[in-house]
């Protein structure tokens, strides 16, 4: 097979478009950078979303954990406790027992143009069950960053909103979210590099690789265990994810050069790996 | 384990929980937090040895040590840590049997890659094939350590250079002035200082390590993750306990072990802290000294 046939057939492996059988002799270069970097697809699937409906959840639990009320307060901070003192490897097992056990029933959802039936079948995928397992673990970890950001907003901010009338969700929208965003976003990028490392956990822990479709460090295991040699696809997986890693930076430099468009040049946080962040 | 136990067909309420508990594997089960402790104890050490070399190796002045040192810090910022912990597994114990290999059996005809196959000659096996099964579970076991040290090595690294980027440059530029040598303001002035800086940071770090000690199931070794699988999977009659699925009660188990360990490692490391910061030029000693006055 020419390597473009090889790229025709496992290019979208991953997620069970192309060839049925996996390579099983005669491994080429080729077949590892294509079908390592199908399994890409699945990192930066549940990477993405993960991180994109965390960011809302961490936002509320900050706020609820910088509350005054109690009860607020309190289930917030158990929630990041939790979830923050506990190894994601154990949550994942965790939580793969917990939906196995669920009943299964199907629930019809309206969605306007189409009817589909929502499963307790689909939490025991990866798709969705590991999702919802990296969603509620990146939203603790930025809250807690979220929650040190709300901390150190400085006092002379609010005051100024407060004297100009703001009260509110204004004063909340214009003034301390974000601030609270530009304080937090090196850490939080920090974090958001953590969690795309840590989606190469999902298909190690419980969750099942359906019809072998798995993500990037699945397929480099699965080289790395036929060839025995594991000086090639693990270089491989390592480069995708070097990739991965500097357009994440360069995007959250994009924004973070936004957030402080106003500041002066030199009072700009630069965006540097910070040890007291990582997760 | 009690004398009741001798059949435990006639068992049932709280005597059926006390036999279950104490059957062979469970205490298998119970050693393995002993495996877990073993491994956080030994790493720990090995690691910041591992980073602080790191750390020196990427403030040197001879260009490719300095090249090495810079690329094992910032490896770990691109590349996720368990697949670092797959790949050192294998890449550590193929290095030895080859090195070995080389040594034992220098005459040997054929190559040790072949196709798909790592033939090794048998005298280079390590360990032997004839060595007892302790001998295999320890050396697993020090691999798991080893790949442990490495990577978490090089997140040590990242901390320590920071730290020690952090000292003041005037504490050097005085040492400098007393003609202390490049080396004697290394080891102290700059050593000595460093660890406050460096604290946040590893604290961190011990944290990430406890939350990572789990992937030793990965590597092979018979941890709390394959013992809870093991035990707590559906036992059918054929067993002297059945038991349905209790493997989600298990993991329950394994988090709540977790969530005291990093408790109380926070509590400690907390404590630690505000150790270090009495009487320094920062603003947490700063803090201190008002609070005091």
């Amino acid at each position: 097979m020419s390597c473009l046939e090889t790229i025709q057939a496992y290019g979208l492996r991953s997620i069970g478009i192309g060839e049925r059988l996996l390579p099983r002799s005669d491994f080429t270069l080729c077949d590892q950078f294509t079908l390592i970097g199908s399994g890409m697809i699945w990192n930066i699937y549940f990477g993405a979303l993960a991180l994109f409906i965390g960011f809302f959840m961490a936002t509320g639990l900050a706020l609820a954990k910088f509350s005054s009320n109690i009860w607020l307060r309190k289930p917030a901070e158990w929630f990041i406790f939790i979830l923050r003192g506990s190894p994601l490897f154990i949550q994942f097992f965790l939580a793969y027992e917990t939906f196995v056990l669920l009943p299964k029933v199907g629930v019809d959802i309206n969605l306007g143009f189409a009817e589909i039936t929502a499963e307790t079948r689909w939490l025991t995928k990866a798709w969705l069950g590991a999702l919802i397992v990296l969603f509620l673990n990146t939203a603790a970890y930025s809250g807690e960053i979220f929650y040190g950001a709300l901390r150190s907003i400085p006092k002379g901010d609010v005051e100024a909103a407060d004297a100009y009338g703001l009260t509110g969700w204004t004063r909340f929208k214009r003034i301390i979210w974000p601030t609270m965003l530009r304080l937090a976003w090196p850490a939080y990028t920090n974090e958001a590099i953590f969690l795309f490392h840590a989606t190469t956990l999902v298909f190690f822990s419980g969750f099942p690789a359906w019809q072998q479709s798995g993500d990037a460090l699945y397929y480099a295991n699965y080289f790395a265990d036929k060839t025995f040699n594991p000086f090639v696809p693990y270089p491989i997986l390592a480069g995708y994810f070097i990739l991965l890693t500097l357009s994440v930076i360069t995007v959250f430099g994009l924004i973070n050069r936004k957030l402080n468009r106003h500041l002066p040049q030199e009072q700009r946080r630069k965006m540097r790996i910070r040890p007291q962040f990582m997760r | 384990m009690f004398s009741f136990c001798a059949d435990p067909e006639t068992l049932s309420g709280l005597t059926w929980v006390s036999c279950y508990l104490t059957t062979g594997k469970h205490m298998g089960f119970y050693a393995s937090f002993g495996t877990v402790m073993l491994l956080l104890l030994v790493t720990a050490p090995t690691a910041l040895l591992f980073g602080f070399g790191g750390a020196m190796a990427a403030r040197s002045v001879v260009a490719p040590i300095r090249w090495f040192g810079k690329s094992y810090t910032s490896i770990v910022r691109g590349v996720p840590d368990i697949a670092f912990f797959l790949f050192f597994v294998i890449a550590l114990d193929q290095g030895i049997e080859w090195m070995r290999h080389k040594v034992k059996c220098p005459d040997w005809p054929e190559a040790v890659r072949q196709g798909n196959d790592f033939v090794v000659c048998s005298e280079a096996k390590m360990p032997l094939s004839s060595s007892a099964q302790w001998v295999h579970e320890i050396y697993g076991f020090s691999l798991a350590v080893l790949t442990f040290a490495i990577v978490f090595g090089a997140f040590a690294a990242n901390v320590l250079f920071g730290a020690m980027r952090a000292v003041p440059r005037a504490q050097i530029e005085t040492a400098e002035a007393y003609g202390m040598s490049r080396r004697q303001a290394f080891w102290r002035i700059l050593v000595p200082q460093m660890w406050v800086y460096a604290l946040p940071g590893l604290s961190n770090l011990w944290m990430i390590l406890i939350k990572a000690t789990p992937l030793l199931f990965l590597l092979g070794v018979e941890d709390i993750v394959y013992w809870a699988r093991e035990l707590g999977g559906l036992k059918t009659n054929a067993f002297a306990y059945p038991h349905p699925d209790w493997r989600l009660w298990y993991f329950l188990g394994l988090l709540v072990f977790y969530l005291v360990l990093t408790r109380v490692s926070e509590i400690a490391l907390a404590r630690m802290m505000t150790k270090l910061t009495h009487g320094q030029a920062t603003t947490g000693g700063e803090a201190q000294r008002k609070a005091a006055a």
